[in-house]
């Protein structure tokens, strides 16, 4: 039966050939004016970012750079050579890099373990529980800046990358939570069950069977997370200062600066900069990012 | 493994510095001029021996900066110092966070009563009154002129001395081809432009009373109305690509003879500097036209209540080399500003500083030194960003003179 | 011991649960306190009553705020989820540089509003942009200034947003299509289902769950569209492009009106919760019938 099927398929399939020659065309025509919608602004930035001042305020917006013009990426990265009040990328970023990796590691870790628990384990409300967990996504961040810092404060981790760490964790929980319990609730019971059974606890049952096959899943929440908390402004603008403050602080300094003649091609490049390693992330995890929603955390 | 932990040792390491004095500064100047000038403090302090921190937030005149500050005064930490201004010093003050005002003993000491004059200081001063809270560090005027040689002497164009001759003046550049006035529309340069025009058309009393005491009949009254038409006429001297722009790239366009006139304060003058433009030669400054008015914005910085001898100490030292006669000197030089300070030599700033200079004594004698409410220096914040809103709706849609009047006089009293 | 192993899950939840309990709702209640009392510049806390959601609902710059977030919310959802589908399912289709084109689909989602921000008010502005660069190609009656236009700027803030997070609902839907049994498809196409008649009737019914998910995250980022907007138009020209977050957080840290603010989040909320708890209540009580 099955392969009766199979060769009736693959009739239709040479059936439509010609057919799909013409509709190859027009789907990569519209594929094509897709790409360009999303890649235009990326270019211009990059093409700015080459070009002088000059070039800039004569030129068209999408012609390439008359020779390529290092400086302005040396000035987004080191400064002008300020001793004060200079604005430059250098050391912010590996303050990001610093606060990025713990905040991340928490939170996956954590969002692990409680979507492994509310699907595996479950209890009396944990719907509810989950609820309450998906409905933290939806808090506008601006409305619990004050309070946050007031408890920060009473912790006495206010002003510090350690409590940035706490606020970036907290906030990715309802996040990380929501994936991973998704995947987890597509993974059969029965191994579980079975595990059980065998008299493996909860600890036992998450390292040993349920982390080896959370890959899929965990390169999803990581780049989520890593995307986000890279990405975030408002936090380390509110919780950070001076020196302490993550890249996006700097690069808005230097982007949003209110005097002084705007330099776009330094603007461009800082943004090319501080956009870098997500870029990179999503552009080689990106085949893997794809493959971890499929395996499962789509599915509701 | 190993670099991990390693990564937490160094985020979770206490940073301690053993300095006797200490100071957190948080500001928004963070280029050009502004960050130049700033390293003059940097340095005077730390040569004292003090332990600077710079904490600039850029962005929207300070608003992103206001988001650090709140949080951290909630969290019962707040630096040292903050770029604050205006009625809002004793709003802070009222709030319980300013005393027990650590610089007042150096003001007394130093004899800042003789050297601000009392305008100034009496927006420098908290518990009525009574005890320094802030240091100045410059006054800027608002109701400025910004014009091309270039463009004005080959159309034989004068500076404007009423609002009519700028109304002819900007019909004739516009006939040429030329944007008459460049402008970057956003909320506060809307307001910037606003209150120039409503102390030429209104008058000294008329701002006063509008924008000092904010009084309704004022507001809804028809000298607003005209204030309003002349909004309009300017909205039309301005060029499409206008809204959201930047102060400083609309201030490019004046340099480049794209358009002939900008109304601003005179922080553009740092850019005209920078672009290594001079005054008379280059460009005009002139003052918009008013009866002797005069349009103040002080910058200052408060000083709030702060836990440890070395941060007070650190408070201490910064306010006074914020009144330094030198630091007052070059550090308006590069901001394009005039000293707060009474006494400081006028030799080395440029013909429009000491017009500026000339102009606050006039006014001041006149009645005409008024505080300006676009850059926060009168109002209470509420009902200054109510009237903004008013303004930049009407300068950016077709809104009738008389349905702002009427907005504004409502928007005012629900905000109060 | 054995209470102790029974209860491990819960344990194990218990610190989220109460971080969450504090951090998230929590923090709402302190906001709702907040939103009847005085507050200005700093919070207080003394009772006063319902007068700050009056004041809120007399600003006529709060509902232009309002009648933005449903104009942008709508149009963001609809743009992302159709774009989404659509480039899902020509991706679908064996394409050689599949791996090419979905990574340029999907890179704006790695970059920050500030960065999104910058590049797009150039791209937009009619004195620099795409309107001069199609007037120095010839086309000279070309205008599209819809971002110094007030009442069109709120459609270019939909056309940044729509860029920033379609390619993100495109994987989640390519993911979606990727997981649906190969046969399920064979089958339908022996049934004589025509491609198009092949998805909407058969494909896209089976991933209901994938729209929850799309949904979800996209409610999330149109209701924070505050940095895309102050990146983009700061709310301008004029008010026009004001959004709630942008009202709120404008209210809260430079107009002193702590308390109005507040009051401006909790009616955000309300909205939210109004929209989302029922769908997302009705699709966990699916999931849990089905077991």
């Amino acid at each position: 039966m099955i392969e009766n099927n199979n060769q009736k398929y693959q009739q239709l399939e040479k059936a439509s050939k010609t057919k799909n020659t013409i509709y190859r065309w027009i789907l990569f025509l519209i594929l094509a004016v897709f790409a360009a919608y999303y890649i235009a602004p990326l270019y211009v930035m990059i093409v700015t970012s080459f070009k002088t001042m000059a070039e800039i305020r004569q030129g068209n917006l999408f012609a390439l750079p008359n020779d390529l013009n290092l400086e302005s990426w040396y000035v987004a990265w080191n400064g002008q050579g300020f001793a004060a009040g200079d604005v430059f990328l250098k050391t912010y970023f590996w303050n990001s890099a610093k606060m990025v990796l713990p905040a991340v590691i928490i939170s996956t870790i954590m969002g692990a373990i409680n979507g492994y628990a509310l699907t595996k384990w479950r209890f009396k409300g944990d719907s509810y529980i989950f609820l309450l967990f998906l409905f933290g996504t939806f808090i506008p961040y601006q409305s619990i800046l004050l309070p946050m810092s007031r408890t920060l404060g009473f912790m006495g981790i206010s002003n510090s990358i350690f409590g940035l760490i706490l606020v970036h964790v907290i906030y990715g929980l309802c996040f990380t939570t929501l994936f991973c319990r998704n995947y987890y609730v597509s993974i059969s019971d029965e191994i579980v069950k079975a595990a059980r059974i065998d008299g493996a606890g909860f600890f036992k049952i998450f390292f040993k069977i349920m982390l080896p096959i959370s890959a899929p899943i965990l390169v999803v929440t990581v780049i989520w997370q890593f995307t986000q908390i890279w990405n975030d402004f408002l936090f380390g603008a509110t919780f950070t200062f001076g020196k302490e403050a993550p890249i996006q602080v700097a690069l808005n300094n230097m982007v949003l600066t209110s005097s002084s003649v705007k330099r776009y091609n330094v603007d461009m490049a800082a943004a090319i900069i501080a956009g870098f390693p997500t870029l990179i992330v999503y552009v080689l995890a990106g085949k893997y990012f794809i493959r971890g929603l499929t395996a499962g955390s789509v599915k509701g | 493994m190993k670099k991990i932990i390693a990564i937490f040792a160094m985020v979770l390491a206490p940073t301690f510095s053993y300095a006797g004095s200490s100071a957190e500064v948080l500001h928004w100047w963070t280029s050009g001029g502004e960050a130049k000038a700033l390293k003059v403090l940097k340095d005077d302090f730390a040569a004292k021996g003090g332990a600077w921190t710079d904490m600039p937030v850029a962005g929207g005149g300070g608003d992103a900066a206001m988001q650090t500050l709140k949080a951290r005064i909630v969290a019962n930490d707040a630096p040292a110092a903050a770029q604050i201004k205006g009625p809002t010093i004793q709003a802070y003050d009222r709030e319980g966070v300013v005393a027990p005002y650590n610089i007042d003993a150096v003001a007394k000491a130093e004899g800042w009563d003789k050297l601000l004059s009392k305008q100034v200081a009496s927006h420098m001063k908290c518990d009525d009154g009574k005890a320094y809270c802030a240091a100045p560090v410059n006054i800027h005027r608002i109701d400025w002129f910004w014009a091309n040689k270039k463009v004005l002497d080959s159309n034989g164009i004068k500076m404007p001395k009423s609002w009519d001759e700028f109304n002819a003046a900007a019909d004739k550049l516009q006939a040429k081809g030329i944007i008459p006035l460049a402008h970057g529309s956003q909320p506060w340069q809307d307001a910037t432009v606003f209150e120039a025009v409503a102390l030429g058309i209104g008058g000294n009393d008329f701002y006063r009373k509008a924008f000092v005491e904010a009084d309704a009949a004022t507001l809804g009254g028809p000298v607003m109305v005209k204030i309003f038409d002349q909004m309009r006429k300017l909205k039309n001297y301005t060029d499409p690509g206008s809204p959201g722009r930047d102060w400083n790239v609309a201030t490019a366009m004046v340099m480049e003879g794209k358009a002939g006139f900008q109304i601003m304060g005179d922080w553009a003058k740092g850019e005209f500097a920078a672009a290594g433009l001079n005054p008379d030669v280059d460009y005009y400054c002139g003052t918009t036209p008013s009866d002797n008015g005069y349009l103040y914005n002080v910058d200052s910085f408060i000083f709030f209540k702060v836990e440890g001898q070395d941060k007070v100490e650190g408070q201490k030292l910064l306010a006074s080399l914020m009144m330094g006669q030198d630091f007052q000197k070059v550090f308006n030089i590069y901001k394009g500003s005039i000293p707060a300070r009474l006494d400081v030599p006028m030799d080395d700033f440029d013909i429009c500083a000491k017009k500026s200079n000339k102009d606050l004594n006039t006014a001041a004698k006149k009645g005409g030194l008024l505080p300006s409410f676009a850059h926060g220096m009168t109002l209470e914040l509420g009902v200054k960003g109510a009237i903004q809103d008013v303004v930049t709706e009407h300068f950016n849609s077709d809104m009738s003179s008389q349905d702002a009047v009427t907005k504004l006089s409502a928007a005012v009293m629900a905000a109060s | 011991m054995f209470w102790l192993k029974r209860n491990l899950p819960r344990i194990v939840i218990a610190p989220s649960f109460g971080v969450i309990a504090w951090f998230v709702y929590g923090f709402i209640f302190w906001t709702i306190y907040v939103s009847f009392t005085k507050s200005k510049l700093l919070p207080q806390y003394q009772f006063w009553g319902l007068d700050q959601y009056y004041r809120l609902w007399s600003m006529p710059r709060w509902h232009i705020a309002v009648e933005n977030l449903f104009i942008f919310t709508i149009l963001f959802i609809i743009l992302c989820v159709l774009i989404g589908i659509i480039l899902a399912i020509l991706l679908d289709q064996k394409i050689r540089a599949e791996g090419f084109l979905r990574t340029i689909y999907l890179y704006p989602m790695a970059l920050s509003f500030i960065v999104t921000g910058t590049a797009w008010r150039w791209m937009l502005n009619p004195t620099l942009g795409l309107e001069k660069f199609a007037q120095d190609l010839g086309f000279s009656s070309f205008t599209f200034d819809w971002l110094v236009t007030p009442g069109m700027s709120i459609y270019t803030i939909v056309i940044a947003g729509v860029w920033q997070s379609s390619g993100f609902i495109m994987a989640i839907f390519l993911a979606g299509l990727r997981s649906i049994d190969d046969e399920i498809i064979k089958a339908a196409k022996i049934d004589g289902a025509g491609l198009i008649s092949l998805y909407t009737k058969i494909i896209l019914p089976m991933m209901r769950p994938v729209f929850m998910s799309a949904i979800v995250i996209l409610v999330h980022l149109a209701i924070k569209s505050y940095d895309l907007v102050i990146a983009l138009t700061a709310g301008g020209p004029g008010i026009s492009s004001d959004m709630p977050a942008v009202f709120m957080t404008q209210m809260a840290f430079h107009r002193s009106e702590i308390g109005l603010a507040s009051a401006s989040a909790i009616m955000m909320f309300l909205t939210v919760s109004a929209i989302v708890v029922p769908y997302l209540y009705s699709e966990l009580k699916r999931e849990d019938d089905r077991k």
